[in-house]
Protein backbone atom coordinates (compact mmCIF):
# COMPACT_ATOMS: atom_id res chain seq x y z
CA UNK A 1 0.00 0.00 0.00
CA UNK A 2 2.66 2.41 1.03
CA UNK A 3 4.88 2.00 -2.04
CA UNK A 4 1.88 2.42 -4.28
CA UNK A 5 0.89 5.71 -2.64
CA UNK A 6 4.48 6.78 -2.74
CA UNK A 7 4.64 6.22 -6.45
CA UNK A 8 1.20 7.55 -7.22
CA UNK A 9 1.36 10.59 -5.00
CA UNK A 10 3.64 12.86 -7.00
CA UNK A 11 2.01 11.97 -10.23
CA UNK A 12 -1.48 12.60 -8.98
CA UNK A 13 -0.76 15.86 -7.19
CA UNK A 14 1.75 17.64 -9.41
CA UNK A 15 0.65 15.88 -12.52
CA UNK A 16 2.75 16.33 -15.56
CA UNK A 17 4.40 19.74 -15.09
CA UNK A 18 4.50 20.06 -18.85
CA UNK A 19 0.78 19.48 -19.20
CA UNK A 20 -0.04 23.15 -18.63
CA UNK A 21 2.54 24.19 -21.17
CA UNK A 22 1.17 21.69 -23.58
CA UNK A 23 -2.30 23.10 -23.13
CA UNK A 24 -1.02 26.64 -23.62
CA UNK A 25 0.83 25.62 -26.74
CA UNK A 26 -2.32 24.09 -28.15
CA UNK A 27 -4.33 27.24 -27.39
CA UNK A 28 -1.69 29.37 -29.08
CA UNK A 29 -1.77 27.16 -32.13
CA UNK A 30 -5.50 27.36 -32.29
CA UNK A 31 -5.34 31.15 -32.13
CA UNK A 32 -2.65 31.34 -34.75
CA UNK A 33 -4.64 29.05 -36.99
CA UNK A 34 -7.70 31.21 -36.61
CA UNK A 35 -6.00 34.48 -37.48
CA UNK A 36 -3.74 32.98 -40.09
CA UNK A 37 -6.67 31.73 -42.10
CA UNK A 38 -8.33 35.11 -41.93
CA UNK A 39 -11.53 33.76 -40.54
CA UNK A 40 -14.07 36.38 -39.55
CA UNK A 41 -12.97 38.55 -36.72
CA UNK A 42 -14.39 41.91 -35.76
CA UNK A 43 -11.11 43.78 -35.75
CA UNK A 44 -10.78 46.42 -38.44
CA UNK A 45 -7.88 47.59 -40.51
CA UNK A 46 -8.54 51.13 -39.27
CA UNK A 47 -8.93 52.49 -42.76
CA UNK A 48 -12.03 54.28 -44.03
CA UNK A 49 -14.42 52.99 -45.28
CA UNK A 50 -15.17 49.98 -43.12
CA UNK A 51 -15.47 47.07 -45.50
CA UNK A 52 -16.93 43.59 -45.53
CA UNK A 53 -15.55 40.99 -47.91
CA UNK A 54 -17.55 37.82 -48.52
CA UNK A 55 -17.59 35.09 -51.12
CA UNK A 56 -19.84 32.45 -52.54
CA UNK A 57 -19.17 29.85 -55.21
CA UNK A 58 -18.87 32.26 -58.12
CA UNK A 59 -18.12 35.71 -56.75
CA UNK A 60 -16.39 37.77 -54.16
CA UNK A 61 -18.44 40.60 -52.70
CA UNK A 62 -17.13 43.81 -51.20
CA UNK A 63 -19.49 46.09 -49.31
CA UNK A 64 -18.82 49.43 -47.72
CA UNK A 65 -21.00 52.00 -46.01
CA UNK A 66 -20.64 55.39 -47.70
CA UNK A 67 -23.78 57.33 -46.86
CA UNK A 68 -24.42 60.52 -48.76
CA UNK A 69 -21.80 59.95 -51.39
CA UNK A 70 -22.32 60.44 -55.07
CA UNK A 71 -21.31 57.71 -57.50
CA UNK A 72 -19.06 60.11 -59.40
CA UNK A 73 -17.05 60.74 -56.23
CA UNK A 74 -16.17 57.06 -55.81
CA UNK A 75 -13.32 55.57 -57.79
CA UNK A 76 -12.79 51.84 -58.00
CA UNK A 77 -10.06 49.97 -59.79
CA UNK A 78 -9.34 46.27 -59.81
CA UNK A 79 -6.32 44.17 -60.66
CA UNK A 80 -5.96 40.42 -60.64
CA UNK A 81 -6.43 40.04 -56.90
CA UNK A 82 -6.51 43.57 -55.54
CA UNK A 83 -9.12 46.24 -55.46
CA UNK A 84 -8.73 49.87 -54.61
CA UNK A 85 -11.52 52.19 -53.51
CA UNK A 86 -10.88 55.88 -53.22
CA UNK A 87 -12.90 59.04 -53.19
CA UNK A 88 -13.94 62.08 -51.34
CA UNK A 89 -16.92 62.54 -49.13
CA UNK A 90 -18.14 66.09 -49.31
CA UNK A 91 -20.48 67.61 -46.77
CA UNK A 92 -21.69 70.92 -48.18
CA UNK A 93 -21.72 74.03 -46.06
CA UNK A 94 -25.10 74.87 -44.66
CA UNK A 95 -25.18 78.61 -45.01
CA UNK A 96 -23.30 81.20 -43.05
CA UNK A 97 -25.57 81.97 -40.17
CA UNK A 98 -26.06 78.47 -38.79
CA UNK A 99 -25.09 77.37 -35.33
CA UNK A 100 -24.02 73.76 -34.92
CA UNK A 101 -25.21 71.72 -31.96
CA UNK A 102 -23.72 68.41 -33.08
CA UNK A 103 -21.22 67.64 -35.74
CA UNK A 104 -20.50 63.94 -35.95
CA UNK A 105 -20.60 63.20 -39.68
CA UNK A 106 -17.21 63.18 -41.26
CA UNK A 107 -16.05 64.52 -44.56
CA UNK A 108 -12.77 64.09 -46.34
CA UNK A 109 -10.71 62.00 -48.67
CA UNK A 110 -10.15 58.29 -48.44
CA UNK A 111 -8.35 55.55 -50.22
CA UNK A 112 -8.23 51.90 -49.43
CA UNK A 113 -6.64 48.82 -50.93
CA UNK A 114 -8.20 45.41 -50.41
CA UNK A 115 -6.46 42.20 -51.34
CA UNK A 116 -8.78 39.41 -52.28
CA UNK A 117 -8.28 35.81 -51.26
CA UNK A 118 -8.09 34.71 -54.90
CA UNK A 119 -7.89 36.00 -58.44
CA UNK A 120 -10.83 37.61 -60.20
CA UNK A 121 -12.08 38.29 -63.69
CA UNK A 122 -11.40 42.04 -63.82
CA UNK A 123 -13.52 42.56 -66.95
CA UNK A 124 -16.68 41.44 -65.21
CA UNK A 125 -16.43 43.43 -61.97
CA UNK A 126 -19.63 45.30 -61.25
CA UNK A 127 -20.28 47.99 -58.70
CA UNK A 128 -23.57 49.41 -57.51
CA UNK A 129 -24.47 52.08 -55.02
CA UNK A 130 -27.79 51.89 -53.20
CA UNK A 131 -29.03 53.64 -50.07
CA UNK A 132 -25.51 54.64 -49.14
CA UNK A 133 -24.03 51.15 -49.43
CA UNK A 134 -21.47 50.38 -52.08
CA UNK A 135 -21.58 46.81 -53.35
CA UNK A 136 -18.90 45.44 -55.63
CA UNK A 137 -19.38 42.02 -57.21
CA UNK A 138 -16.14 40.44 -58.37
CA UNK A 139 -16.55 37.21 -60.36
CA UNK A 140 -13.86 34.66 -59.56
CA UNK A 141 -11.54 33.70 -62.37
CA UNK A 142 -12.25 30.26 -63.83
CA UNK A 143 -9.54 28.28 -61.98
CA UNK A 144 -10.75 29.70 -58.64
CA UNK A 145 -14.30 28.44 -59.05
CA UNK A 146 -15.20 25.22 -57.31
CA UNK A 147 -15.69 22.26 -59.66
CA UNK A 148 -18.26 19.61 -59.11
CA UNK A 149 -16.60 16.25 -59.42
CA UNK A 150 -18.74 13.32 -60.23
CA UNK A 151 -17.97 10.04 -58.56
CA UNK A 152 -18.03 7.24 -61.11
CA UNK B 1 -13.71 74.70 -41.78
CA UNK B 2 -13.32 75.30 -45.48
CA UNK B 3 -10.79 72.50 -45.92
CA UNK B 4 -12.95 70.09 -43.93
CA UNK B 5 -13.72 68.17 -47.12
CA UNK B 6 -10.13 67.59 -48.11
CA UNK B 7 -8.66 65.99 -45.01
CA UNK B 8 -8.28 62.23 -44.70
CA UNK B 9 -11.29 60.50 -43.19
CA UNK B 10 -10.48 58.42 -40.14
CA UNK B 11 -12.19 55.07 -39.91
CA UNK B 12 -14.54 54.82 -37.00
CA UNK B 13 -16.31 51.77 -35.84
CA UNK B 14 -20.04 51.88 -35.93
CA UNK B 15 -21.37 52.90 -32.56
CA UNK B 16 -23.08 49.99 -30.97
CA UNK B 17 -25.94 50.95 -28.72
CA UNK B 18 -25.89 48.19 -26.16
CA UNK B 19 -28.00 49.70 -23.40
CA UNK B 20 -31.03 50.34 -25.52
CA UNK B 21 -34.40 51.22 -24.13
CA UNK B 22 -37.36 49.09 -25.09
CA UNK B 23 -35.86 46.82 -27.68
CA UNK B 24 -38.79 45.16 -29.36
CA UNK B 25 -36.93 43.34 -32.09
CA UNK B 26 -33.94 41.09 -31.65
CA UNK B 27 -30.83 42.22 -33.44
CA UNK B 28 -28.11 44.81 -33.30
CA UNK B 29 -28.71 48.46 -32.59
CA UNK B 30 -26.50 51.29 -33.81
CA UNK B 31 -26.35 55.00 -33.16
CA UNK B 32 -26.22 56.98 -36.38
CA UNK B 33 -23.83 59.91 -36.72
CA UNK B 34 -25.76 63.18 -36.89
CA UNK B 35 -25.21 66.83 -37.62
CA UNK B 36 -27.62 69.21 -35.94
CA UNK B 37 -27.65 72.88 -36.76
CA UNK B 38 -30.08 75.74 -36.65
CA UNK B 39 -30.64 79.11 -38.14
CA UNK B 40 -33.29 81.66 -37.28
CA UNK B 41 -36.08 79.82 -39.10
CA UNK B 42 -35.44 76.14 -38.52
CA UNK B 43 -33.48 73.37 -36.91
CA UNK B 44 -32.02 70.71 -39.21
CA UNK B 45 -30.99 67.18 -38.31
CA UNK B 46 -28.86 65.27 -40.81
CA UNK B 47 -28.29 61.59 -40.00
CA UNK B 48 -26.17 58.92 -41.70
CA UNK B 49 -28.34 55.84 -42.15
CA UNK B 50 -26.53 53.66 -44.68
CA UNK B 51 -28.65 50.78 -45.97
CA UNK B 52 -31.99 52.15 -44.79
CA UNK B 53 -34.71 52.20 -47.43
CA UNK B 54 -37.46 54.84 -47.14
CA UNK B 55 -40.08 52.18 -46.35
CA UNK B 56 -37.98 50.91 -43.44
CA UNK B 57 -37.47 54.30 -41.86
CA UNK B 58 -39.74 55.38 -39.08
CA UNK B 59 -39.77 58.86 -37.68
CA UNK B 60 -41.89 59.06 -34.63
CA UNK B 61 -42.90 62.22 -32.85
CA UNK B 62 -44.59 61.77 -29.54
CA UNK B 63 -44.99 64.63 -27.10
CA UNK B 64 -41.63 66.31 -27.49
CA UNK B 65 -39.60 63.22 -28.29
CA UNK B 66 -38.45 62.65 -31.82
CA UNK B 67 -37.29 59.11 -32.57
CA UNK B 68 -35.46 57.98 -35.67
CA UNK B 69 -35.67 54.25 -36.25
CA UNK B 70 -34.21 52.74 -39.40
CA UNK B 71 -34.00 49.04 -40.18
CA UNK B 72 -31.32 47.68 -42.46
CA UNK B 73 -31.96 44.49 -44.38
CA UNK B 74 -29.01 42.10 -44.34
CA UNK B 75 -27.18 42.83 -47.57
CA UNK B 76 -25.43 39.46 -47.79
CA UNK B 77 -26.91 36.66 -49.85
CA UNK B 78 -27.63 33.28 -48.25
CA UNK B 79 -24.61 31.41 -49.63
CA UNK B 80 -21.95 33.95 -48.73
CA UNK B 81 -19.17 33.34 -46.25
CA UNK B 82 -17.10 36.05 -44.56
CA UNK B 83 -13.52 36.94 -45.27
CA UNK B 84 -13.28 40.35 -43.68
CA UNK B 85 -16.03 41.72 -41.49
CA UNK B 86 -15.55 45.24 -40.28
CA UNK B 87 -19.12 46.38 -39.92
CA UNK B 88 -22.36 44.72 -39.08
CA UNK B 89 -25.86 45.80 -39.89
CA UNK B 90 -28.98 46.08 -37.82
CA UNK B 91 -31.22 48.84 -36.66
CA UNK B 92 -30.34 52.50 -36.32
CA UNK B 93 -31.89 54.26 -33.39
CA UNK B 94 -31.62 57.75 -32.04
CA UNK B 95 -33.88 59.91 -29.96
CA UNK B 96 -34.02 63.65 -29.39
CA UNK B 97 -36.11 65.87 -27.20
CA UNK B 98 -37.46 68.85 -29.08
CA UNK B 99 -37.89 72.20 -27.51
CA UNK B 100 -41.29 73.85 -27.63
CA UNK B 101 -40.26 76.33 -30.28
CA UNK B 102 -40.55 73.66 -33.00
CA UNK B 103 -43.68 73.67 -35.12
CA UNK B 104 -44.38 69.96 -34.98
CA UNK B 105 -46.95 70.05 -37.78
CA UNK B 106 -44.45 71.30 -40.34
CA UNK B 107 -41.62 68.81 -39.93
CA UNK B 108 -40.22 67.59 -43.24
CA UNK B 109 -38.08 64.54 -43.84
CA UNK B 110 -36.18 63.28 -46.87
CA UNK B 111 -33.94 60.28 -47.29
CA UNK B 112 -31.40 60.10 -50.06
CA UNK B 113 -28.42 57.79 -50.50
CA UNK B 114 -28.62 56.71 -46.90
CA UNK B 115 -28.72 60.23 -45.47
CA UNK B 116 -31.80 61.51 -43.67
CA UNK B 117 -32.50 65.19 -43.62
CA UNK B 118 -35.07 66.41 -41.15
CA UNK B 119 -36.27 69.98 -41.22
CA UNK B 120 -37.84 71.22 -38.04
CA UNK B 121 -39.27 74.71 -38.57
CA UNK B 122 -39.56 77.00 -35.60
CA UNK B 123 -42.91 78.45 -34.58
CA UNK B 124 -43.64 81.88 -35.94
CA UNK B 125 -43.40 83.51 -32.55
CA UNK B 126 -40.00 81.97 -31.92
CA UNK B 127 -38.42 83.51 -35.00
CA UNK B 128 -36.49 86.52 -33.78
CA UNK B 129 -37.50 89.83 -35.24
CA UNK B 130 -35.40 92.91 -35.45
CA UNK B 131 -37.17 95.93 -34.05
CA UNK B 132 -36.28 99.19 -35.59
CA UNK B 133 -35.88 102.02 -33.15
CA UNK B 134 -37.36 105.21 -34.40
CA UNK B 135 -35.42 108.31 -33.67
CA UNK B 136 -37.27 111.25 -32.26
Amino acid sequence: MFPKTFIDFPEWNVGNPFLDFERMRRDMNRLAERFGKGLPSFSTAGVFPLTNVTEDGNNYYIRAELPGMKTEDIEISATNSNLSISGQRIIPREGDNVRYHRREREAGKFSRMISLPGSIDTDKVEASFMDGILTIVLPKSEPMKPKQIEVK
Amino acid sequence: MTDMNSKEIQAREKKDLSAAPEQTKPGLLFTPAVDIFENDQELTVVADLPGVKPQNLEIDLRKNTLSIIGDVETPEGPGETDHIREFRTGRFFRQFTLSEVIDQSKIEASLKNGVLRLKLPKLEKAVPRKIMVQAG
